[in-house]
């Protein structure tokens, strides 16, 4: 069964711990610029809402890479960038539209959201459960019902 | 099924990989005209400055990859198009039957019509073989004139400036990249590049290129001053490769005319990628964009066709584009110069060399330009294509452009799997 990561943006106190342990588990420091998870804040309705990559099923930015250095990992269901074949074009960046792919100066290369292989940090990381990693199917029932109940008023 | 593709960039082999993924049984065939695997001119920039190896630049990286999916490899140069008998013939003289053709030649770069242009020392930058090349001549202490502040131009400057060359760089228009940057993020890249002590001459025509004395080659400008050169890159854009299809039958304009379902006016014969002038999203008109995610859009969407499987209909390319120019990060969507009678949200900081300016019609997002922005981009694109009213967030975002991915969040509520949400904008 693929599972994913469910978010519930009203459960996010914007503690930044998702942030704190994405870029300590994939980049080895404590920094929350170099995080493929990300928390938006809307201060003027005291709310935060955590993003980051939905593995979507359209790939923008796997079909988009010129070079095939983002894959699908059939295990997770995550597309991954294979670091040492991106060579930095930051095509994928601008093919997503959700804007979950970034492009990291240091490096040289792109990252995004790849699950941690399976067992996502921020997911452990999260003490108030606003970001759960689920059955990919519960995910899609909760989404639907997320999208309909909070959509924000106009 | 007997498919023919003619072009082994990004839209053919999409197309074939797609077709084969569609049809396990048809006859799938790759014309290319270079020896080299299908590779991408993408990454040939990355080649120059030699992040990495020439097979770093190949479409697919797996031993046998196109053996192991049945699309045969074929190297010959076609000639002409025989749309009535279902045939094309190449150069060799050989004749190959289809009964499904897609034409994705790709394009070529322009070469303007400037006395001396074909003395020996001027190169494009578009092949293999061009790149290296020029990696060749591009010797520390060299003199290089670069012809054209495109987006070619652009992001090759930095495989020449890190080669040690002497380098000038030549523009006609008032700006650099004038194809995908207004006034201001145009002038701030030329500043970008002045600072780190590339000479840049905008405003500025080349007369004509003759043989020099103690370097081979001297530029003629307008200004009436002259360059020395030991090495012209000439990347003064590109045009689709059409030449072969003249008396064919088949309609042709700036590129060869399609449908939304790829087709072109001949049966059975579909048009992807650099060489088809495709439907644009943002204008609702037909224009060759030749850009990477429209060549990969139209090879999926012709294939499916080819295929018979489904009707595909494109929706439209976005024209978008990302570029690094020395290292300054800059990306244009859509109408990034605006609609008549819309409204823009501008946010201008040379000092710091942060542009970011966004173009709305009525309270949706129709283009945007950005300057030194790496984190989020995409989202520009995604505002874009799903034509979200932004409601209160459109006045928000003309306070500060930069709340981007909070307007989008809020707009959406995108939570988790949520591909879906831009299939069907909610308002």
């Amino acid at each position: 069964m693929l599972k994913a990561l469910q978010i519930e943006p009203e459960k996010c106190t914007g503690c930044l711990q998702c942030e704190m342990a994405c870029s300590y588990e994939n980049e080895g420091v404590f920094n929350p610029a170099k995080s493929r998870i990300k928390v938006f804040t809307f201060h003027d309705e005291g709310r935060f809402s955590p993003y980051t990559c939905t593995q979507c099923a359209e790939a923008w930015c796997l079909h988009a890479c010129p070079v095939e250095a983002i894959v699908l990992n059939d295990l997770t269901g995550s597309k991954e960038v294979i670091s040492d074949v991106c060579v930095g074009c930051k095509v994928c960046t601008i093919a997503c539209p959700f804007g979950t792919v970034n492009y990291n100066h240091d490096t040289g290369t792109v990252i995004k959201c790849d699950l941690c292989g399976g067992d996502p940090a921020c997911a452990k990381a999260c003490p108030t459960d606003a970001i759960t990693y689920v059955d990919a199917d519960h995910t899609g029932l909760q989404r639907m019902r997320a999208h309909a109940a909070l959509a924000l008023p106009q | 099924m007997n498919h023919l593709i003619i072009g082994a960039g990004p839209a053919g082999v999409i197309a074939a990989e797609t077709l084969r993924r569609l049809d396990p049984e048809a006859s799938i065939t790759l014309i290319g005209d270079e020896p080299e695997p299908p590779y991408s001119r993408m990454a040939l920039p990355y080649y120059l400055v030699r992040k990495i190896p020439e097979h770093g630049t190949y479409l697919r990286k797996t031993a046998n990859h196109f053996d192991r999916s049945r699309i045969q490899l074929k190297l010959g140069r076609v000639a002409a198009l025989q749309p009535e008998q279902h045939t094309i013939s190449l150069d060799s003289g050989e004749r190959l039957d289809y009964d499904r053709l897609l034409i994705a030649t790709g394009s070529h770069p322009f070469s303007p019509p400037i006395p001396g242009m074909d003395l020996p020392g001027i190169v494009p930058c578009w092949t293999l073989a061009n790149a290296r090349d020029i990696a060749g001549r591009a010797q520390p202490g060299a003199k290089v004139v670069l012809m054209g502040a495109g987006f070619i131009g652009c992001i090759i400057l930095e495989a020449l400036a890190r080669s040690g060359a002497d380098l000038t760089v030549v523009e006609m228009e008032d700006r650099m990249v004038p194809r995908m940057m207004n006034e201001k993020a145009g002038n701030l890249i030329k500043q970008w590049c002045l600072n780190r002590g590339v000479a840049v001459h905008t405003s500025t025509r080349i007369e004509a290129i003759e043989q020099g004395g103690r370097h081979p080659l001297r530029v003629l400008l307008d200004s009436g001053s002259t360059l020395e050169a030991d090495l012209i890159v000439s990347a003064t854009g590109v045009r689709s490769n059409i030449g072969f299809f003249d008396g064919s039958g088949i309609d042709i304009d700036q590129g060869i005319l399609i449908d939304r379902n790829m087709q072109t006016n001949c049966t059975d014969v579909y048009a992807a990628g650099d060489v088809a002038q495709g439907l644009d999203f943002s204008t609702g008109n037909y224009s060759v964009q030749a850009i990477q995610p429209t060549a990969a859009e139209h090879g999926q969407i012709a294939a499916r066709n080819m295929a018979g499987h489904t009707k595909a209909l494109h929706r439209g390319s976005i024209n978008m584009n990302v570029l690094d120019t020395l290292g300054l990060i800059s990306s244009s969507f859509g109408l990034w110069m605006g609609v008549d009678g819309g409204e823009a949200a501008e946010q201008y900081n040379p000092e710091r060399f942060q542009y970011l300016n966004l173009q709305f019609e009525e309270d949706r997002l129709m283009g945007a330009t950005s300057l030194g922005l790496t984190q989020h981009v995409g989202v520009l694109r995604g505002l874009i294509q799903s034509k979200i009213g932004l409601g209160k967030w459109k006045s928000k975002l003309m306070q500060d452009p930069n709340r981007v991915m909070e307007a989008y969040l809020a707009n959406t509520q995108a939570i988790g799997f949520n591909a879906e949400v831009l299939k069907s904008p909610s308002r």
